[in-house]
């Protein structure tokens, strides 16, 4: 164990021997296995470090791509280790299975890390303080820490951390360390600016594309516009006349689930291999035996034949198919959302070195070490051990980065020419390469008695992730992570009959998850289905939703949170409507309402209010952030034009095609955050999914009519 | 290959490249000053925003040989006065950024903003301010900032 530590000071490159501590079993969070294919490590995780000399450094084991992970992560360490965050210095994980996993993912950074890094903290500062009572000769129980020192109560005694952390190391790590009481926590739930926040706002913060090797060249990958074909052909004269171009070579682009042919034109400088690859000639020979389901028409055609078939039983409660033929009031509809891009500005890239020794070092804008260290050692045919992995800061993923096709792409450059190189994609390989937001189909069915909602059934419809990608669904199964978003105890809504069904539409588009993954497809069709049934039970939508939530008080708070804060029940002018939506995700619950007005233009959004159940967090202010960013990304995902696909090729190439949300659009946003002590919930993706469904049921209230396909028009 | 004394922050640096590299690509590996971002590559998103003569435009869509030989050039690096701009300190007291990418951009857009109208109001930063992107979506904190700034200036 000792030497674990010492070997891990020497990675780091640190000079003082001191403690680095960590804790054993990693929590198995349920939603860290679906994304990440790295094991849990049952070794001594060291997270922190304090040498000798006082210096103090904290692991942040999550990428931060603007969730704040950076603050997070380090914060739970520290709440329980006693010092501010201040008095730190925080550096990232390599990826190394020591310290558990570290994909940043299915908002899993502090719901999955809470208890662990507490333990961590917590573990460190009784050795330290032990350390401090065996120096003064006194008992551990009559010191305390603070601020990074133990001091003897009653007294003005006081050592540093680094003063006793050698002697702390010599101790076995508690297993069962005190936590705080929630209650006494300075950190935790607490408003702290993030510190990470100045160098974001005066450039030098690094992200991957500022990656600066020595002896670097640069690399535009040319990709297939119908993402399967081979290359039949390559005409490179033209850019090989392109001053600064060095090679065109032929590469290959490694999905998670299919290699595909591309192009490499190697520059010693990034201008120079953008113009020399729009000067390439590539004919592509088609290959269209692998297209399947490549057009958005062909795609949405076997979709909503499957919406007219019955899908395949997730979950049921009673017999609703007997239950629907039976009844006399009951209503059906399907609801349809787009393939989306993720869009970040900062677009794929890697620099990676295959080393002359076969060693391989990478600095990549990735949400998951873990799994970046695998897939490299894997798709090189190198020990782990030899793969060195460099996470910068991401420029935004949503869920992109993590899908690490350009990693690989980075890696089969490197090792053919023998040299360091940053592969950048540019926008329009970003949004017309994928992978996607799945485009999905809600087929909801419902029946009402006596003014309730009694029978219940939502058949999701469309490709799943965990087929496409991970190649881990048995045909004539229901995927469990999409049905699982949509299943009672999710929803928690009391319906008497309940049922879940799945029906999967293949497509050879490439597809992935997409901030918080299918709650942003069904989110939709769940929740303005509700509404319908309202209307069709003659209920208010709220009073409709909270009669059926009477057994589940979380549920209930929030909404009557938003009722309160929208000022829900005053009636608004003509011309002006409101809707609601309320959607679990993540161990969250978020609820919105969506202010609309007729101008004469159309329809414009005024304003949204959102509450947000996120258990116990970190820091409120990040919490409003992230819940601003998925208002924001939720209207885009709502209004804007998806992806979509003809001639089995993207249609849409940049922003000006594929829009993002401007400054103009932004609505005036609330966010209220209910405060409690139950345990975290994600904070980066829930508030996305109510966004839609709150939007489309304000519409409903305002004109009458009922959307059911996105985007809609405001 | 043609030689430009570019005047960047008051420094002038001997680029050698060719006359159509966009000002982005100059900046960012031939200045080795990484703050500016590049984005979109067709001025979509304002990521690349820097003065040219203190005016914000899209770097990617400058070439070099478009650039007056007397030009000043400011990116973000070259704002601070002497430690932060007030547009930067607002910035950090409103938390603005969440990736913070396209931050740098929104700074220079801010900055030039208020350089001519020293108060704006809503829609004057709202027009200002269209051509930023911000996929995060913190455009209501940039807002609340500009603000602020107006009234540290």
């Amino acid at each position: 164990m000792k030497n674990n530590r010492r070997e891990f000071i020497k990675t780091l490159g640190l000079t003082g021997i001191g403690l680095s501590i960590g804790i054993d079993g990693f929590s198995n969070n349920i939603g860290l296995k679906k994304l990440t294919p790295a094991t849990l490590a049952l070794e001594i995780n060291p997270f922190i470090i304090i040498e000798n000399t006082g210096k103090i450094t904290l692991v942040n084991s999550r990428p931060d791509m603007g969730q704040g992970s950076t603050q997070a992560v380090p914060s739970l360490l520290a709440e329980e280790l006693e010092v501010s965050l201040d008095q730190v210095s925080i550096i990232q994980s390599d990826g190394r299975s020591k310290y558990g996993s570290q994909q940043s993912g299915g908002s899993s950074s502090v719901r999955g890390l809470w208890m662990p890094l507490r333990q961590a903290g917590a573990a460190a500062k009784e050795m330290l303080i032990k350390a401090a009572a065996e120096k003064w000769g006194v008992n551990a129980g009559d010191c305390y820490a603070e601020a990074g020192k133990v001091l003897l109560k009653g007294s003005q005694k006081s050592v540093t951390y680094g003063e006793v952390a050698d002697l702390a190391s010599t101790y076995e790590v508690p297993k069962n360390p005190k936590l705080k009481d929630p209650k006494d926590f300075k950190i935790l739930g607490k408003y702290n600016p993030r510190l990470d926040v100045p160098d974001r706002v005066t450039g030098k913060a690094i992200y991957g594309i500022d990656a600066e090797i020595p002896g670097m060249v640069f690399a535009k990958v040319v990709h297939s516009p119908r993402i399967h074909d081979t290359i039949a052909s390559i005409d490179d004269a033209a850019t090989r006349k392109v001053t600064g171009v060095l090679d065109v070579i032929k590469i290959e682009r490694a999905m998670p689930h299919t290699k595909v042919d591309a192009v490499a034109v190697i520059a010693q400088n990034q201008w120079a291999a953008l113009k020399g690859a729009k000067a390439l000639t590539v004919n592509w020979k088609s290959e269209s035996g692998k297209y399947l389901n490549q057009n958005s028409s062909e795609y949405f055609e076997a979709a909503y034949n499957a919406a007219k078939k019955s899908g395949i039983r997730a979950e049921e409660k009673g017999d609703f198919d007997a239950n629907f033929e039976s009844a006399s009031q009951k209503l059906e509809a399907v609801y349809e959302t787009p393939f989306l891009a993720h869009a970040a500005i900062e677009s794929e890239n890697a620099t990676v070195h295959v080393k002359d020794d076969g060693s391989v070092e990478v600095w990549a804008p990735i949400q998951g070490p873990d799994g970046a260290l695998s897939q490299v050692a894997q798709y090189l045919g190198v020990p782990e051990e030899k793969v060195k992995i460099n996470v910068t800061l991401l420029g935004g993923s949503f869920g992109r980065k993590a899908y690490m096709d350009f990693l690989n792409e980075a890696c089969d450059i490197s090792r053919k020419i023998k040299k360091p190189v940053k592969v950048l994609w540019t926008k329009e390989d970003d949004i017309a390469q994928g992978p996607y937001r799945p485009a999905m189909l809600s087929r909801m069915q419902g029946v009402i008695e006596n003014g309730r909602a009694k029978a219940f059934h939502h058949q999701a419809i469309g490709e799943s992730i965990a087929g496409q990608v991970f190649n881990g669904l048995r045909p004539n199964t229901a995927d469990d992570w999409l049905s699982g978003e949509l299943s009672q105890e999710n929803h928690q809504y009391n319906f008497e009959v309940n049922k879940v069904s799945y029906s999967r539409v293949k497509t050879s588009i490439p597809v992935v998850w997409w901030r918080s993954v299918y709650a942003s497809n069904f989110g939709w069709g769940q929740e303005c289905f509700i509404d319908e049934m309202a209307h069709e039970a003659k209920k208010d939508p709220l009073e409709f939703r909270l009669n059926l939530l009477k057994n589940a008080p979380r549920f209930t708070k929030v909404l009557n949170l938003l009722a309160e804060k929208a000022d829900y029940k005053t009636p608004l002018p003509a011309g002006k409507a409101k809707g609601i939506a309320v959607f679990r995700s993540f161990d969250s619950i978020s609820a919105a309402c969506v202010f609309v007005s007729k101008t004469d233009t159309g329809i414009k959004i005024d304003k949204v209010v959102s509450v947000i159940d996120c258990g116990m967090f970190v820091n409120p202010d990040n919490v409003k952030a992230q819940t601003e960013g998925n208002i924001i990304m939720g209207i885009q995902a709502a209004t804007k034009g998806g992806i979509t696909f003809e001639n089995n090729q993207c249609v849409q190439s940049n922003y000006h095609d594929y829009q993002v949300l401007r400054n103009s659009e932004t609505p005036k946003m609330e966010i209220h955050i209910v405060e409690n002590y139950e345990r975290p919930g994600g904070v980066g993706e829930p508030g996305l999914p109510p966004i839609a469904p709150a939007l489309g049921n304000a519409i409903f209230n305002l004109t009458g009519k009922r959307e059911r396909k996105l985007p809609l028009e405001v | 290959m043609p030689v430009f004394n570019l005047n960047i922050n008051n420094k002038v640096y001997k680029i050698t490249a060719e006359a159509d590299m966009p000002l982005v690509w100059a900046i960012r590996d031939l200045a080795n000053l990484k703050g500016t971002k590049f984005g979109c590559g067709m001025a979509q998103c304002g990521a690349c925003t820097v003065h040219l003569d203190g005016q914000p435009i899209r770097s990617c869509q400058m070439p070099l040989s478009a650039i007056s030989k007397k030009a000043k050039i400011t990116t973000i690096e070259g704002i601070a006065e002497p430690t932060l701009h007030a547009v930067q300190k607002a910035w950090i007291e409103e938390q603005v950024p969440q990736c913070g990418y396209c931050q740098s951009g929104q700074i220079m857009s801010a900055v030039a903003l208020l350089k001519t109208n020293k108060n704006p109001n809503d829609e004057e930063i709202l027009a200002a301010m269209e051509g930023n992107l911000c996929r995060c979506g913190t455009y209501q904190r940039i807002n609340t900032a500009i603000k602020n700034a107006s009234k540290m200036l």
